[in-house]
């Protein structure tokens, strides 16, 4: 459902538009001083009067973004000068009061639940609703502006660090906000909060030159990120509860990502992916000194790291060698098969029906805490007076992985064998004809992918203490492959936004725990109607994806050629 | 273009039997696409190869290129029999295009020859995950001798776009550069001027010509007769899956069997057929049998 407002009508009704846009606005801004709800008991605590909430101190920037961007153009174009030309204000401030309303919406849902009845919505909150109502009619009916060129303008170097410092800063602080949401409404309102400022920064220009800015300083963006991953345990002060699921979700991206390499890169559906993070779970804990361990054989973790990869790996390419010459619905059904068989083979090696390995469903348990040059990971230590606790150790230990994983996409992904998967990708006979080892290319993708999964499920057996054959079943490989489809074939950046979403959000959002399945099936079927290139897309796939739209092939192909920055095989990667 | 010529270029000795196809056969069940063909091709010339559509040609393609493996019958290329497989045929030189143009369509121009260079380049995942000097050097190299092909071939400044967004002409030229950079001794065009208008025809026979003269072999299907026989040193005619007749192009060009494939037998109680352009039926797909 589309309305269409004619161009006529918007040049017509410009100046009404605009001003209720900012009543509206100033509406929304004013009502955080009133109370939102009766009770105290919904979000976090949003009754009082004249004084605002954590929360609404956030949902207030929607609308006072809806102000400044509706009210700075009325200085008039001539006196902005030329920056002012180069953004999109009318669109931007369209979707911004868009996303108000959202959040609005979510925020007094959430209270209207938790205290059981809409009567519980104080004057506060319907004051919101109903100038987020107003400013989102009006703004449809200001003329759209332009496409935002202000990724064109020419910057210094130093301006465009302090952007990327300043985009990262935000980034750690949102997430650290996010996590110690303990409310599930504050957490969905805050989360349609962020996901409004980060579409209105799209829509006005600043996302576009953010990421010329990071494409430019390729290194320094790298590095802050990891600055701010690292940093991120600071800001927990302590809290085990949010750390453990911050280490959860880097042991799920690192798996993810490995599976990019098959998926994204490749083409190849694996379906039974979990597997490899699960052989390399069950290595590492019969080689780890845990009382359960079955084999005598001990060797410090370094060494488990890589004979757990080994092992994924081999049988990789036991399960790759016989399957990868056929297409590709074959493989899926096999690697299907091969999880489920992977998983009930673990399950028989108890000592009855089979030697035992694994202590059959009980698995091992009291894998021991890692111990690097003394460093316990299972003790709390207190950095720069932050206590810093057992998971977060792991945390950091997996970031370092997810680095290595994602040195080894990226180089891999910009070298000949990238461009050989790309190939094979577009068109696998004449990749052939042309000379490429297609089956070797395949074979290396899964057996490689399978490597990366086998150490990060070596890391796993020890954060997890334990590990059982039902912790590896089908339905995880199905998230793996969600979180990869969900965030972006083919980008690093994307596969770590799915994992996060596709981890973090049951995590946070128990209450929906029964239906999560069912709300991720719908997230599918809706992103695969509307943006099948995940929300990170990568320039190709999208290409892929899009066969016939000749106006993105165009656009794609003019930011190849400004900035040769994105598929030009001579610039990325990682010298190491 | 020295350096390409120094590049592609091979030792050129025009009695050097190259690609020695013997009574290759190929059956599909009860179909015989293409019967007992044999046919020499030597170092340093440009062969023709006609036929009325269905004929088999672009079968018999497919059985040198390793994509069928042929019922019967042998091919042997520079003295060693061919290995039915693609990239083991291009490894041993011989390259090919396709008649309806299978690029890689969301890889820009450079990278779509780049990957025609993987047979000759050695970077295994260890190289590339280590940014070794092995890798460097071969990526360094891959991407000048890109670039100096796209030249040759005439897409000077091409090489960062999508070959989806090249015209029809350039996509073309640019299947020939990428077969170029696979090295090859012999180079097999499956209807290189299919939908070209006569001035880029023009442009394609030149282009064949500046091949041969880096010292290339160039096998070549095609239905434009002018643009065959002026091409070709040798030029032989498949009907029905069949040689019908194989020798320098005016031998083949007047030889009444020939006339009597495309157009048919002369039949008294019907006025003499208008002779066409036989060029004008696309179409045919890869297993043209």
């Amino acid at each position: 459902m589309r309305v269409i407002i004619s161009d006529q009508t918007k040049v017509q009704y410009r100046y009404p538009a605009r001003a209720v846009g900012i009543l509206g606005a100033v509406m929304v801004i004013v009502s955080i001083f009133l109370p939102w709800s009766y009770g105290q008991g919904a979000l976090d605590d949003v009754g009082f009067t004249g004084a605002p909430s954590p929360l609404q101190m956030f949902v207030v920037i929607l609308p006072v973004l809806v102000l400044v961007l509706l009210a700075i153009p009325l200085v008039g174009k001539q006196r902005l000068g030329k920056v002012a030309k180069v953004v999109a204000w009318n669109t931007s401030a369209k979707t911004a009061s868009i996303a108000t309303l959202v959040t609005v919406t979510i925020a007094l849902a959430a209270i209207a639940i938790e205290l059981k009845g809409l009567a519980n919505v104080e004057i506060g909150g319907w004051l919101a609703l109903i100038g987020a109502a107003l400013a989102a009619l009006a703004t449809p009916f200001l003329p759209d502006s332009p496409e935002p060129t202000l990724e064109r303008v020419k910057s210094p170097k130093w301006a465009q660090i302090v952007g990327i410092a300043v985009m990262m800063a935000a980034v750690l602080f949102a997430a650290a906000f996010a996590l110690n949401q303990t409310d599930a409404g504050a957490f969905l309102t805050y989360l349609a909060f962020l996901v409004g400022v980060v579409l209105v920064l799209r829509q006005f220009g600043v996302m576009g030159w953010i990421g010329i800015a990071g494409a430019n300083n390729n290194r320094v963006l790298v590095m802050s990120a990891f600055i701010v991953a690292f940093a991120f345990p600071f800001t927990q002060d302590g809290s085990d509860a949010n750390m453990s699921i911050a280490s959860q979700v880097l042991i799920f991206a690192a798996a993810a990502l490995g599976l990019n390499i098959v998926v994204g890169l490749v083409g190849l559906l694996d379906l039974g992916y979990i597997a490899f993070l699960g052989a390399g779970a069950f290595t590492a804990a019969v080689l780890s000194e845990s009382a359960f361990s079955t084999i005598d054989f001990h060797p410090p973790f370094i060494v488990t790291v890589l004979i757990a990869g080994a092992v994924s790996s081999l049988l990789g390419l036991l399960i790759g060698a016989p399957t990868l010459r056929v297409s590709g619905d074959y493989l899926a059904i096999v690697t299907l098969a091969f999880g489920e068989i992977f998983r009930i083979t673990m399950n028989n090696l108890d000592g009855n029906d089979g030697p035992n390995v694994t202590n059959g469903s009980n698995g091992i348990s009291g894998i021991p805490e890692l111990n690097f040059f003394g460093f316990d990971f299972g003790e709390v230590h207190t950095i720069l007076g932050v206590e810093i606790g057992r998971f977060a150790n792991y945390y950091w230990l997996m970031l370092v992985v997810i680095a290595l994983i994602i040195v080894v996409f990226m180089n891999l992904n910009y070298s000949r064998i990238g461009r050989g998967w790309v190939a094979i990708r577009e068109d696998e006979l004449a990749a052939e004809a042309m000379g490429v080892n297609t089956f070797a290319l395949k074979l290396l993708a899964f057996a490689g992918g399978a490597f990366l999964a086998g150490v990060a499920g070596a890391v796993k057996a020890h954060h997890d203490v334990s590990v059982t054959p039902d912790q590896y079943v089908f339905l995880e490989s199905a998230f793996l492959l969600a979180a990869v489809v969900l965030g972006g074939m083919g980008t690093v950046v994307g596969v770590l936004i799915g994992a996060t979403i596709l981890k973090l959000l049951p995590e946070k959002l128990r209450f929906f725990s029964d239906y999560r399945l069912l709300l991720f099936g719908l997230l599918m079927v809706i992103m695969m109607q509307f943006r099948p290139e995940g929300i990170i897309a990568d320039e190709r796939r999208q290409l892929e994806f899009h066969a016939e739209d000749e106006e993105l092939a165009e656009e794609i192909e003019e930011e190849l050629i400004t900035h040769h920055a994105h598929l030009n095989p001579e610039r990325k990667g990682f010298e190491l | 273009m020295t350096q390409v010529t120094s590049g592609v270029g091979h030792h050129v000795d025009a009695s050097t039997l190259l690609l020695e196809a013997a009574h290759v056969t190929m059956r599909f069940g009860g179909l015989t696409a293409v019967n007992d063909v044999s046919l020499n091709v030597h170092a340093g010339e440009i062969f023709g190869l006609i036929g009325p559509n269905g004929a088999g040609k672009t079968t018999f393609f497919n059985c040198l290129t390793g994509l069928y493996k042929p019922t019967s019958g042998e091919v042997r290329f520079a003295g060693a029999v061919l290995p039915p497989q693609p990239r083991l045929v291009v490894r041993a030189g011989m390259a090919r295009t396709f008649q309806n143009i299978r690029l890689f369509h969301n890889m820009t121009a450079l990278e779509n020859v780049m990957v025609g260079m993987y047979s000759r380049t050695k970077t295994n995942a260890i190289d590339a995950v280590f940014r070794l000097p092995r890798h460097r050097r071969e990526e360094k190299e891959s991407t000048e001798r890109a670039r100096e092909l796209l030249d040759f071939v005439g897409l000077t400044g091409a090489a960062d776009m999508l070959s989806r967004n090249l015209p029809y002409g350039d996509q073309r030229r640019l299947e020939i550069a990428r077969a170029l950079a696979t090295d090859p001794k012999l180079l097999l065009l499956d209807e290189p001027t299919a939908g070209m208008n006569p001035q880029e025809t023009r442009q394609a026979e030149e282009l064949i010509f500046k091949i041969r003269d880096l010292g290339l072999a160039v096998l070549v299907i095609e239905h434009d007769m002018r643009f065959i026989f002026n091409l070709c040193d040798r030029v032989a005619c498949l009907v029905r899956g069949a040689v019908l007749v194989e020798g320098v192009g005016a031998v083949v060009q007047n030889d009444p069997r020939v006339i009597e494939a495309y157009i048919g037998a002369p039949a008294e109680e019907l006025p003499a057929p208008q002779v066409g352009q036989p060029g004008a039926n696309p179409g045919e797909g890869i297993a043209d049998a």
